[in-house]
């Protein structure tokens, strides 16, 4: 079913969501220890950004933004595996995944 | 006349040279011949300089030696000025110099290092006559430095003697002093005049204002002060001491203290143009002729008692500059030179004969072992205190005569001066050649013995030199005199020698009963030592307190600014200005270095606060 | 510009999808334990998924279900497992100062700034696109493909590539080290 335009709610209504789940991922990002939450955290950053090209693709008319977006989902899944690989390497030994403990890269 | 006038310039010159290149492989004897025969030979060169000068058409002859600098406006050519004035000083200046070299062949023999001696004697004698002979301010301020430099060489000649050393320093570095005066000088001449020759500026000199003629005369007087040892920069001459005898005697009495008196009399036209600065001189002048007289009545090194007697004497040449009466100066500069080199060397004989003692308080009684110093130095004493017919009576009563008509308190002050010469030099004689005989300690029980023939043949020389030169310049006679063969060349004549003929004899009266209260009262005083003691006055032995006060006033703040300038600006602002710089990056570094935490959640929190700048800009932007 | 006429049918299905995004994305951010934070994230992926379903992208909704919510989710859980993290994390005290305090003042800062700047340039409706236009008419998998395989061949060649390089570290990363010293005691 392809939902037409005219019956759509306004772009921007859509785009203000995309920039609240954006922020909100940001906060998750700064505030929480735990490096998986981060990871969570940054794939709501990049479902936001999806969102806002998926919405202007829509206004403008233009292919394009969904193209981006499914570039932008292989590009994540291709970082989620490595980032769990490396997280999976790092906390292998330890029995807590806080970020705060690996700071022996301190200036 | 050319030709001559420069060979006499030139055969000190080429005795300093020799000595110095050659004077490793000749012998005491060797070196005491070309030295002294090259200043012999100056003289003799003088002489004839002299007598062609006489035959001359006119009495200004410039002798131009090469071009020197020339530099835009400024034009010095490296030239001789032969006038009356300047061959009068080459005359007395190699005639003394000649003898003062024949007596150092004897005086400094076995000395270590005689042919350094020799050296400088010869450079100074060079640099003496480049001052009088050249035609030029800035030839003659290099002949100024180099008699200073010369002098400094010599005083320090026992330089393994802390207080010698010391002295030398003290020598040039008031020397200096003075300079800066003479510099001045010619800046002011230089800015207004736009010439530094001696006969360019006379004849322009008539447009300098009032003002600026005040200022240059101040600033020669100040060059003068510190080359001819005079208030306030005279401490410097009884330091000297530390020399050799010769070196007093040539440098200090006959010579290089006279530079400053030549300079102000050389300078008349500017000086006529300034009456303020014409009574500073004076006053200068007189203050310290008495000043120094005071202080040479409580010495007792005999040395240092001449010395100040020599301060005194220029003294009086100065006043006699101050009222205008150049010719009396010059006179009284050349009889000085007689007898202050008569008694100098006549010294060096008695401290020779006591093996090096200079005390006063060890001689006495010496009168029977110097047959020839002992009647020389009793010539000398007469001379110089004035009793007639010797050359100190009329030339110190030519200066006196014309001060009285210009100025009498300040006559009033040479009056009393000459008392106080009379008396200071009797004291000296008493105690040196008469009464008990103290010396017998420092001669081992020995007699002393007369010093030999290159020694007293110069004392016999100057002895009979004193005796005649009253007939330089004998007050009734005014065109063959020196008086009358200087005046064509001070633009300004003083209205002096136009008192009465009675006021000229009672003037005479005064100064002969003032030199004879002088002796008088010396010869009661001195003739039992131990009365002595309450009559050297300690605060007149020590110069009035006079170095104390400078050490007081600008040695010591001054040491102490420099002192507080190593401790405190050198480490704090000036190393601290550069480190200060190192230690703040470092510690910005330091500072910096924190921003890496190691926490990756800091790092995040970076890179959004700086997304929220950008975007912060960028609404701006569209606002 | 903002269509003036607001039909329910489009408010209703976006209320739907905000509601489902929002209450997702603050119980990742929120909840203690890792597998119900993984949880809340399906959530949320499923709210894009129907926003974008909303927006004529249906071959990406569905692209979203399958490999966000069904794989890369599945993977956070395999290695949350597996690490055996799945303990509390003491979010009441943070130990870096003052993080909370600026995270929050970044973050609100950007969100108001990425909204005005989009109020003020009317939501960046421009042009309607020439080339590549999105047509109501036919299906949106064709088009989405023609673009894909012509006009983004290169960036998906890349992206291939990329795939497989990730796999390839991930396996090294993830390998361990045991496996090199037992090589070595076999010898």
């Amino acid at each position: 079913m392809i939902a037409s335009s005219a019956t759509n709610a306004p772009a921007a209504w859509y785009l203000v969501l995309a920039a609240l789940l954006f922020g909100i991922g940001a906060f998750g990002l700064l505030t929480r220890r735990s490096a998986l939450i981060m990871f969570m955290c940054i794939e709501l950053m990049l479902n936001s950004v999806n969102l806002t090209f998926v919405t202007f693709a829509r206004t403008l008319s233009d292919i394009s933004g969904q193209a981006i977006v499914f570039f932008v989902m292989v590009v994540a899944a291709a970082e989620v595996t490595v980032g769990l690989g490396i997280v999976v390497s790092v906390f292998r030994r330890r029995s807590s995944t806080s970020v705060d403990e690996l700071s022996e890269m301190k200036g | 006349m050319a030709a001559v006038a420069t060979w006499i310039l030139l055969f000190p010159l080429i005795g300093f040279l020799a000595i110095m290149i050659l004077g490793r492989y000749m012998n005491e004897r060797q070196i005491g011949v070309v030295g002294t025969g090259a200043v012999v030979a100056s003289f003799v060169f003088a002489i004839i300089t002299f007598v062609l000068l006489l035959h001359h058409s006119s009495r200004e002859v410039t002798v131009n030696l090469f071009s020197w600098i020339s530099v835009g406006s400024l034009h010095v050519p490296a030239a001789l000025l032969v006038d009356p004035l300047s061959i009068t000083m080459c005359l007395f200046v190699t005639g003394i110099s000649a003898l003062i070299h024949l007596y150092s062949t004897g005086y400094m023999h076995t000395e270590k290092d005689f042919r350094k001696f020799f050296l400088y004697l010869n450079l100074f004698v060079f640099s003496m006559l480049l001052l009088v002979l050249a035609n030029n301010l800035v030839l003659t301020f290099v002949g100024w430095e180099g008699v200073g430099l010369c002098s400094y060489w010599l005083v320090s000649y026992y330089f393994d003697r802390d207080s010698a050393a010391s002295a030398g320093k003290k020598a040039f570095i008031y020397n200096r002093v003075g300079d800066v005066g003479m510099l001045i000088a010619m800046f002011l001449l230089f800015s207004r005049l736009h010439t530094l020759s001696y006969l360019s500026v006379f004849s322009k000199a008539g447009t300098l204002s009032p003002t600026i003629a005040t200022l240059t005369v101040l600033a020669l007087l100040l060059a003068a002060t510190g080359k001819s040892a005079q208030i306030p920069l005279f401490n410097w001459l009884p330091d000297a001491m530390e020399g050799p005898t010769p070196v007093s005697a040539l440098i200090h009495a006959a010579t290089m203290v006279t530079a400053g008196v030549y300079l102000l009399v050389r300078m008349s036209p500017v000086l006529a143009l300034s009456s303020s600065g014409r009574m500073t001189i004076a006053v200068i002048g007189g203050v310290t002729a008495f000043v120094a007289a005071t202080i040479a009545t409580s010495q007792k090194d005999i040395k240092k008692v001449l010395a100040f007697s020599t301060v005194s004497q220029i003294g009086y040449m100065v006043l006699a500059v101050g009222v205008g009466a150049y010719g009396a100066a010059i006179f009284l500069m050349i009889s000085h030179a007689f007898f202050k080199a008569l008694l100098f060397l006549g010294s060096g004989s008695v401290i020779h004969s006591l093996n090096g003692e200079q005390d006063m308080r060890k001689m006495g009684g010496l009168a029977k072992y110097l047959p020839l110093t002992f009647p020389t130095f009793l010539i000398g004493w007469l001379t110089i205190s004035g009793i007639p017919p010797f050359a100190g009576f009329w030339s110190k009563g030519d200066v006196l005569t014309n001060v009285f008509e210009h100025n009498k308190p300040l006559w009033v002050l040479g009056v009393l001066t000459a008392i106080l010469t009379g008396y200071y030099m009797s004291r000296l004689f008493v105690l040196t050649f008469r009464g008990t005989e103290r010396f017998r300690e420092e001669t081992h029980g020995h007699d002393p013995h007369e010093s030999p023939w290159v020694m007293t043949v110069p004392l016999v020389v100057l002895a009979a030199l004193s005796i005649v030169g009253g007939l330089l310049d004998l007050p009734w006679v005014h065109h063959d005199s020196l008086g009358g063969f200087l005046t064509p060349t001070f633009g300004y004549v003083a209205a002096g020698g136009h008192a009465s003929t009675l006021a000229q004899y009672g003037l005479a009266a005064v100064d002969v009963a003032a030199a004879i209260i002088g002796l008088l009262a010396a010869f009661t005083i001195w003739r039992d030592i131990s009365s002595s003691t309450k009559y050297e006055i300690p605060f007149l032995e020590h110069v009035w307190h006079w170095d104390d006060a400078y050490d007081a006033v600008i040695g010591r703040p001054l040491t102490e600014a420099a002192q507080f300038s190593d401790d405190v600006i050198e480490p704090r602002v000036i190393d601290g200005a550069i480190t200060g710089v190192a230690v703040s990056v470092r510690r910005s570094g330091e500072g910096l270095r924190k921003v890496q935490s190691g926490f990756v959640r800091h790092y995040a929190l970076a890179t959004v606060l700086g997304l929220a700048v950008v975007l912060v800009y960028l609404v701006a932007r569209v606002a | 510009m903002i269509a003036t006429a607001y039909s329910v049918q489009g408010t209703v299905v976006f209320t739907t999808a905000a509601l489902l995004i929002l209450i997702g994305a603050l119980g990742v951010i929120s909840v203690r334990n890792p597998v119900h934070a993984a949880l809340s994230l399906i959530m949320t992926l499923f709210g894009v998924a129907v926003a974008f379903v909303a927006q004529s992208a249906d071959f990406l909704a569905a692209v979203q279900i399958i490999v966000y919510a069904g794989a890369i989710v599945v993977l956070f859980l395999f290695v949350i497992m597996f690490l055996g993290v799945d303990r509390r994390e003491h979010i009441q005290f943070e130990p870096l100062v003052g993080q909370r305090a600026f995270a929050g003042v970044g973050v609100a800062i950007t969100v108001a700034g990425l909204i005005t700047l989009m109020a003020r340039s009317h939501w960046v409706s421009g042009a309607v696109s020439v080339s590549s236009k999105l047509s109501n008419g036919s299906g949106n998998v064709k088009e989405l493909g023609t673009a894909v395989f012509t006009t983004y061949l290169f960036a998906f060649e890349a992206t291939s590539a990329l795939l497989v390089i990730a796999v390839v570290g991930a396996v090294l990363l993830a390998r361990r080290e045991r496996s090199a010293m037992s090589e070595e005691e076999a010898r």
